[in-house]
C-alpha cells in the first residue's frame, strides 16, 4: 500500500507528462489528480490504522559501493504517515482546484498547451516529496530533497515568458543551493562518522557522536552539534529561515496552486520535518538546538513585521508562512518535536486554504494581486469570503482560553490555535524568554496582518479599477470544493488529534510508537513539585498528575526524546498568563487591525508618513536583498566576470587562438619550405635524422 | 630445403609463380587489352590467397633454419597486405583504364610487391629481410612512375627510387654492424648475442641504422621528406596503394626486426621509436594544415599515422604490437574508403585534387559527404568511430609501459590533425557554392568501397569485426 501511495503520483506525472498527446489534454490532468486522490485515500487509511511501530519496506537496492551500502526503502512510521496524508490531501485538492484556476491563464497564448506540463510537475513534485518523507536514509531523502527542488523551480518558473518569474526560479534553487551544501556537508560528516547512511545505525550511533570530537575548518566541534548545525542549515534553506529566506517571496511568482502546495504546506516544511527525523541527533545537540530556537524565533518576529506592510496578497501570506516556519523551528529547537509536528500539521490545512482563498480572489479579479485595489468583495464572492476567514480564524489562533471553558482536556478552538499554543507554552516551559517573546509578539502581528488582508480584501469600499470590480465572480466548483474540505482540517483538525501530538506522556508517545515508563518517583517529583511552586501554576495538573516518561533508545519509535526531557509535562504546566498570552496577542492584533482599516482608514496612511524610515526599513522587508546584493551577488558577479573576461577570454581563447593562429601556422609555413622538392634537402635530411638517432643512442641508451 | 620448407612460403611462390607466368601470357598475347581481366584475377588470386593464410595457418613454423618465420603475426599482417593489395587493384581498374593507364604490367608489378611485403613480415635473417625488402620497393618504384608521360610522375618514382636506395644503404650498413657484433644474420642468433650480459654499443650502432632503413620504409619523420611528392606525382590509384599495403609490410617488418632480433633491448629502441613517432605525429598534423592538394594532405595524414602506430610499437609489450596490429588494419581500412573517394573527385571528367572544389559537396551528393565526413571523423580520431578505438589502443599501450608522455603528446597532435580533417568537412558542409560544383555520379565499384568503409568505420565498434582477438592473438606469437 505504502509503494502505491509512493509511486501512483509518479506514474500520474509521467502518463500525464508524456502521454498528453495520446490520450489529450483533459483526460491526462484527470488521470494525474485520479492518481492523487488514490494516494490520499490510502495514506488516509495508511495514518489511521497506522500502529506506531516503525517498519521498513525494502524496494531495491540502492548503493553498493565500498562500506555505503543503502537500500531503497520506505521508513514507515508516525512522522511519514503524517508527512504523507499533509502532501497528498493537499496536493490532490490543489490538483482538483487547479482545473479551475489554471483555466484560461491569461500568460499564454489561445490554443496553447501548458495544462498537462503543469499537471505533471505538480505530480512530480508530490512524488519528489513522498520520496523525501518515506526516506529510510539520508541519501535517498536528498534525492528526495533535490528532486522536490527541481520541481520547485520548474513551478516558480512555469510562466517561463516572465522574466521576473525565471528569476524567481533561479533565486529560489541558488538560494536553496546554500543550505543544500550544508545538508551535504551534514551527510558527509554523519558517513565519515558513523560509516553509515542509514538512519536505524546513525540513531544508534548518535549517543557515542555526542562524545566525540571533530576538527571542521577551523576548529574542533563536538561531532552531534556540528552534524546538527549542518543539518540544520539545510533546513534554514528549504524552509526559508532567516538569512535563507529571501527566495520564499519570490517564489510568489510562480501559479497561486504551487504557492499553496510547495510554497505553504510541503516543502517549506521538510525542514522541520528534517529535524524532528534527525531528533536523535538533535536531543544529544544542546548548543546546536539553541541556534534553532533563536533563529527560530527570530524569523517568527522578523517575517511578522514585514507581513505588516505588504500589499501583494500573496506576498502577506508568503511572510506569514516563513514567520509560521519559525513557530515549528522554535518547537523543534526547545524539544517538543511533536508540538512542531502539530503545527506543522495544522498549519499546512489552512495555510493551504488561505492561498487557495488567495488565488480565488485573484481569479476572481483577473490576476490583480495588489491589495490595495480590493475591497467590499464579500459579497461578490461570499465562498471564498468565508472559507478565508475560517483560515484567517485558524491562523490568528482563535479559541476559548483553557481557564473558560475545555472540551474535557481538549481546549476548543480553531487548528492553529491549539498547535501555536503548544508551541508559545513549550517555548515558555523550556525556559527561552526570547523565544516566548518573540512568539508571542509575532503572534500579535499575526493576528494584525491577517486581519488588515481580510478587512482590504473583502470590507470597506471597492478601490482599483472599476471594470475587474464589476466583473469579479465567484469561482467554480472545482475550487470552492477544495477550498471545502481544507476549512474542515483548518477548523478541527487541531482539537481532533491534540491528544496525540500535546496530550499527555503517555498518549503522545503511544502516538509515535517511543516506548514510555513509569517515572520513577522521587526525582522526578521533586523536580516537579519545585518547578511547580516556582511557576505557581494552577489545580489542573495537579489532580491527576501523569507519572510517565519517555523511555525510548535513539532509533526507537518515530521521535527521540531523551528521559530527560520532560517538556511535554512542564508545558502543561506553565502559568495561566502564559496560556493567555497568544489569545491576547491576538486580539489585540484584531482590534489595531479593525481601528486602522474599519474605524479609521485614514490611520495607516499618517503613521506610515510621520514613521518614514521604519515604514521603508520594513516595505523592504529589512533591506536584505540590498544587503545580499552588495555582499554576495555583487562580488560574485565580480568573480564571474573577471573570470569570464580575464580568464576565459584572455587566458584561455588568447592561449588557444595564440597557439592555433601564430604558432602552429608558423610551423606549418616552416614544414613547407623544408619540402623544398629538392633530392639532397631529402637526403641531407635523412643524413641529419640518423646522426641525431646516432648520438642520442649514444648519449642515453648505450650506457648502460 | 625441405619440402616442408617449401610448403610454408606456398603463398608466396604461388602468387610470384602466377605473377611471372601471367606476364609471360600477356606478353605473347594481347598485352594491354588484357588489364582488366589481369587486375580481377590477380586481386581474386590474393584474395583467395590471403582467405587460405588467414583460415588454414596456424602455429609457429619455422623455414629454411630460421631464416623464414611463418606465425600468427606474419599471418595476420599478410592478410591485411594481401586484401588491401586486392581493394586497392580493383579500386584502380576503372580510373586506370578511362586515362589511358591500365598496362598489364600493373597488376602483376603490385603481385611481385605483394610477395615482397609478405617475405618481409616473414623475416627471420638480416637476408631474407633484404630481399623481401628491395623485391618490394623495386616494384613500388615502377609503378611510381608508371604514367611515363607524366614529368610529376617520373619526379616521383625517381626521387622514390634515389631516396630509397639512400635508405637501402643505411639499411644494410645497419646489418652489416649487425653482423659484425653478433656473428650472425639470423634473428635467433641475435637475440642470443644480446641475452649475454649488456647489448653492445655497436650492435645498438647497427640496430640505429636498421631502424633509419626501416623508417624510411614507414615514412616516418625525419626520413618521410619523399612522402608528399611522391603521393602528389604518381597516379592516384598508386598513391592509395602506396598509403596502404607497403605500410602495413613496413610496421610488420619493424616489430619483427625489433621484438625478434631485439626483444632484450627493448629499453634502449623504445626511446628511439618514440622519438620517431612524437616527431611523426607532430610533423604530420602540422604540414598538413598547410596542404591544399588532398593527396599531399593524405601523405601527411598517413605520416601522422605512423607515427601513432610507431607509439603502440616504443611501448615495447604485447598490448603494444596489437595496438599497433589494430591500429594498422584500421588505417588501411580508412584509406581505403578514403581513397576511393578521391578516385571519384573529377570535374568534367579530369581528376581533381584540389580541397576547395568539395565546396559545398555535401548538397549535391548528400550520401557520398557523410560517408567522407565518417571516414573524415575516423581519421581524426573521433569517437565514436573506429579511428578512435585505434588511437585509444595505442595510447593505453604507451601509457602502461610507462610513456605517459608519449601518450600526451599523441593526444596533442591529435588535437591539432582534427584541424585539417575538419576544414574538408567544412568544406563540405559550409564552404561557399560560388564555384562549380564536382562531377556526379562516378564508379559504383568506388561507391561501394567508400559506403563499405565508412559502414566500418561506425558499425566496427560493436566487436571490430574479430580484429582485436585476432591481433591480441598475432601479438602474443611476436613478443615473449
Amino acid at each position: 500500500m505504502e509503494t502505491i501511495i509512493l509511486f501512483a503520483p509518479l506514474v500520474g506525472a509521467l502518463l500525464c507528462g508524456f502521454g498528453w498527446k495520446v490520450i489529450g489534454e483533459v483526460a491526462a490532468c484527470w488521470i494525474a489528480t485520479g492518481f492523487l486522490f488514490l494516494s490520499a485515500a490510502l495514506s488516509w487509511i495508511v495514518f489511521l490504522s497506522f500502529d506506531g511501530t516503525t517498519e521498513q519496506i525494502q524496494i531495491l537496492r540502492f548503493i553498493e559501493s565500498g562500506s555505503l551500502s543503502t537500500d531503497w526503502a520506505i521508513r514507515m512510521d508516525r512522522l511519514t504517515a503524517i508527512m504523507l496524508i499533509v502532501i497528498t490531501t493537499v496536493s490532490s485538492l490543489v490538483h482538483l482546484y487547479s482545473f479551475g484556476y489554471m483555466d484560461h491563464d491569461p500568460q499564454w497564448k489561445e490554443g496553447e498547451s501548458y495544462k498537462p506540463r503543469f499537471f505533471a510537475y505538480l505530480s512530480f513534485f508530490t512524488f519528489a516529496m513522498l520520496m523525501l518523507v518515506t526516506a529510510d536514509n539520508l541519501v535517498q531523502m536528498f534525492f528526495g530533497w533535490e528532486g522536490v527542488g527541481v520541481a520547485s523551480y520548474l513551478l516558480i518558473g512555469f510562466y517561463y515568458r516572465k522574466p521576473s518569474a525565471n528569476a524567481a526560479a533561479i533565486k529560489a534553487f541558488v538560494v536553496n543551493r546554500v543550505g543544500d551544501f550544508g545538508f551535504a556537508l551534514g551527510i558527509f560528516a554523519l558517513f565519515f562518522l558513523t560509516d553509515s547512511i542509514n538512519f536505524d545505525d546513525v540513531f544508534a550511533a548518535a549517543p557515542e557522536l555526542a562524545e566525540t570530537q571533530l576538527t571542521f575548518l577551523w576548529g574542533e566541534w563536538n561531532a552531534a552539534n556540528l552534524v546538527a548545525f549542518l543539518l540544520f542549515i539545510g533546513a534554514m534553506g528549504k524552509s526559508a529561515q532567516l538569512f535563507l529566506h529571501t527566495w520564499l517571496p519570490d517564489a510568489m511568482e510562480g501559479p497561486t496552486p504551487v504557492s499553496a502546495l510547495i510554497h505553504a504546506a510541503t516543502m517549506v516544511t521538510a525542514g522541520v520535518f528534517l529535524v524532528c527525523r534527525m531528533s536523535p541527533i538533535m536531543e544529544f545537540a544542546p548548543e546546536a538546538m539553541m541556534f534553532v530556537t533563536v533563529l527560530g524565533a527570530t524569523t517568527a518576529f522578523f517575517a511578522a513585521t514585514v507581513g505588516l506592510v505588504q500589499t501583494d496578497i500573496k506576498r502577506v501570506i508568503a511572510y506569514s508562512t516563513c514567520s509560521q516556519l519559525g513557530y515549528m523551528f522554535v518547537a523543534a529547537g526547545v524539544g517538543m518535536y511533536s508540538a512542531a509536528m502539530f503545527h506543522l500539521f495544522t498549519h499546512a490545512f489552512f495555510k493551504a486554504m488561505l492561498f487557495l482563498g488567495a488565488g480565488s480572489v485573484i481569479h476572481a479579479m483577473h490576476h490583480e494581486q495588489d491589495m490595495m485595489n480590493y475591497g467590499g468583495l464579500r459579497k461578490k464572492i461570499p465562498y471564498t469570503f468565508w472559507a478565508m476567514m475560517i483560515g484567517t480564524l485558524a491562523i490568528t489562533g482563535v479559541g476559548v482560553p483553557v481557564w473558560i471553558l475545555t472540551l474535557g482536556e481538549i481546549p476548543i478552538g480553531f487548528a492553529g490555535f491549539q498547535s501555536k499554543d503548544a508551541i508559545v507554552e513549550s517555548a515558555f516551559a523550556a525556559g527561552s524568554m526570547y523565544g516566548f517573546w518573540a512568539l508571542v509578539i509575532a503572534a500579535l502581528f499575526t493576528s494584525f496582518y491577517s486581519w488588515r488582508l481580510m478587512f482590504l480584501t473583502f470590507y470597506g469600499k471597492p478601490r482599483g479599477d472599476k471594470h475587474t470590480h464589476e466583473h469579479a465572480h465567484e469561482s467554480p466548483m472545482t475550487m470552492i470544493v477544495p477550498l471545502g474540505v481544507l476549512s474542515l482540517g483548518a477548523i478541527f483538525a487541531g482539537m481532533v488529534w491534540y491528544g496525540s501530538f500535546f496530550g499527555h506522556t503517555d498518549k503522545v508517545a503511544t502516538f509515535y510508537g517511543i516506548p514510555y515508563a513509569e517515572a520513577s518517583e522521587q526525582g522526578d517529583e521533586a523536580a516537579h513539585g519545585d518547578a511547580a511552586q516556582d511557576d505557581g501554576h494552577g489545580a489542573e495538573a495537579k489532580g491527576d498528575e501523569h507519572h510517565y516518561v519517555f523511555a525510548g533508545q535513539p532509533g526507537e519509535g518515530a521521535l527521540y526524546v531523551a528521559p530527560d526531557n520532560t517538556l511535554l509535562d512542564d508545558a502543561h504546566k506553565v502559568p495561566y498568563w502564559v496560556k493567555t498570552s497568544p489569545f491576547a496577542a491576538m486580539l489585540i492584533g484584531f482590534l489595531m487591525a479593525y481601528w486602522f482599516y474599519i474605524v479609521n482608514p485614514e490611520l495607516p496612511k499618517r503613521l506610515a508618513e510621520n514613521q518614514r524610515p521604519l515604514y521603508l526599513f520594513l516595505k523592504n522587508k529589512w533591506y536584505f536583498d540590498e544587503l545580499y546584493d552588495v555582499v554576495f551577488v555583487g562580488p560574485a558577479k565580480w568573480i564571474g566576470r573577471f573570470f569570464w573576461r580575464r580568464g576565459d577570454g584572455d587566458v584561455i581563447d588568447g592561449s588557444l587562438n595564440g597557439v592555433a593562429m601564430g604558432i602552429i601556422p608558423f610551423f606549418t609555413r616552416l614544414a613547407g619550405r623544408a619540402q623544398s622538392g629538392y633530392i639532397f634537402t631529402y637526403a641531407f635530411a635523412m643524413v641529419i635524422g640518423i646522426a641525431v638517432l646516432v648520438t642520442w643512442m649514444t648519449l642515453s641508451g648505450g650506457a648502460n | 630445403m625441405t619440402p616442408a620448407d617449401l610448403t610454408l612460403i606456398l603463398p608466396e611462390i604461388l602468387l610470384s609463380v602466377y605473377a611471372m607466368v601471367m606476364l609471360l601470357v600477356a606478353v605473347y598475347t594481347t598485352k594491354d587489352a588484357l588489364a582488366s581481366t589481369l587486375v580481377w584475377m590477380t586481386a581474386g588470386v590474393m584474395i583467395a590467397l590471403g582467405a587460405w593464410i588467414g583460415i588454414t595457418g596456424e602455429g609457429t613454423n619455422i623455414a629454411f633454419n630460421g631464416m623464414l618465420i611463418e606465425d600468427g603475426f606474419a599471418r595476420f599482417a599478410k592478410v591485411t597486405i594481401l586484401l588491401s593489395a586486392a581493394a586497392v587493384l580493383v579500386m584502380s581498374e576503372g580510373y586506370m583504364k578511362q586515362r589511358d593507364l591500365l598496362r598489364f604490367e600493373y597488376p602483376l608489378l603490385v603481385a611481385l610487391s605483394a610477395v615482397g611485403m609478405m617475405v618481409m613480415v616473414s623475416a627471420g635473417d638480416l637476408m631474407t629481410l633484404y630481399m623481401g625488402l628491395e623485391l618490394q620497393s623495386l616494384a613500388l618504384y615502377v609503378v611510381a612512375s608508371l604514367r611515363r608521360d607524366s614529368v610529376k610522375s617520373t619526379e616521383a618514382g625517381l626521387k622514390y627510387f634515389v631516396l630509397g636506395a639512400l635508405s637501402s644503404g643505411l639499411l644494410l650498413y645497419g646489418a652489416s654492424l649487425v653482423y659484425g657484433y653478433a656473428g650472425t644474420t639470423l634473428f635467433s642468433g641475435i637475440i642470443e648475442t644480446a641475452q649475454h650480459g649488456d647489448v653492445s654499443l655497436g650492435l645498438l650502432f647497427g640496430l640505429v641504422f636498421l631502424i633509419a632503413g626501416m623508417a624510411f620504409k614507414v615514412s616516418a619523420v625525419p626520413f618521410h621528406m619523399w612522402t608528399p611528392d611522391v603521393y602528389e606525382g604518381a597516379p592516384t590509384p598508386i598513391t592509395a596503394f602506396f598509403a596502404t599495403a607497403p605500410k602495413v609490410a613496413a610496421m610488420g617488418l619493424f616489430a619483427r626486426v625489433l621484438h625478434d632480433a631485439f626483444g632484450n633491448a627493448v629499453s634502449d629502441w623504445s626511446q628511439i621509436v618514440a622519438l620517431l613517432s612524437v616527431l611523426s605525429m607532430f610533423l604530420g598534423a602540422i604540414a598538413a594544415i598547410g596542404q591544399t592538394n588532398i593527396k599531399r594532405l593524405m601523405a601527411f595524414s598517413s605520416i601522422a599515422h605512423m607515427g601513432y602506430a610507431l607509439m603502440g610499437l616504443a611501448a615495447g609489450t604485447v598490448l603494444g604490437v596489437q595496438a599497433m596490429l589494430i591500429y594498422m588494419a584500421i588505417y588501411v581500412t580508412m584509406n581505403v574508403g578514403t581513397f576511393a573517394f578521391i578516385l571519384m573527385m573529377e570535374k568534367d571528367g579530369q581528376p581533381v585534387t584540389d580541397i576547395a572544389s568539395l565546396n559545398m559537396y555535401s548538397k549535391q551528393e548528400p550520401g557520398k559527404a557523410l560517408a567522407m565526413l565518417v571516414l573524415l571523423f575516423s581519421l581524426a580520431g573521433v569517437p565514436p568511430m573506429l579511428g578512435f578505438f585505434g588511437k585509444f589502443y595505442v595510447l593505453r599501450a604507451a601509457y602502461e609501459a610507462g610513456l605517459a608522455w608519449l601518450a600526451i603528446a599523441g593526444v596533442i597532435a591529435s588535437v591539432i590533425g582534427a584541424y585539417y580533417y575538419l576544414r574538408i568537412v567544412f568544406f563540405m558542409y559550409f564552404g561557399d557554392d560560388s564555384q562549380e560544383g564536382l562531377d556526379k555520379g562516378g564508379s559504383t565499384v568506388l561507391w561501394g568501397f567508400l559506403m563499405a568503409s565508412a559502414a566500418v568505420m561506425v558499425l566496427g565498434i560493436i566487436n571490430m569485426f574479430g580484429v582485436e582477438a585476432a591481433a591480441a592473438a598475432a601479438a602474443a606469437t611476436l613478443v615473449n
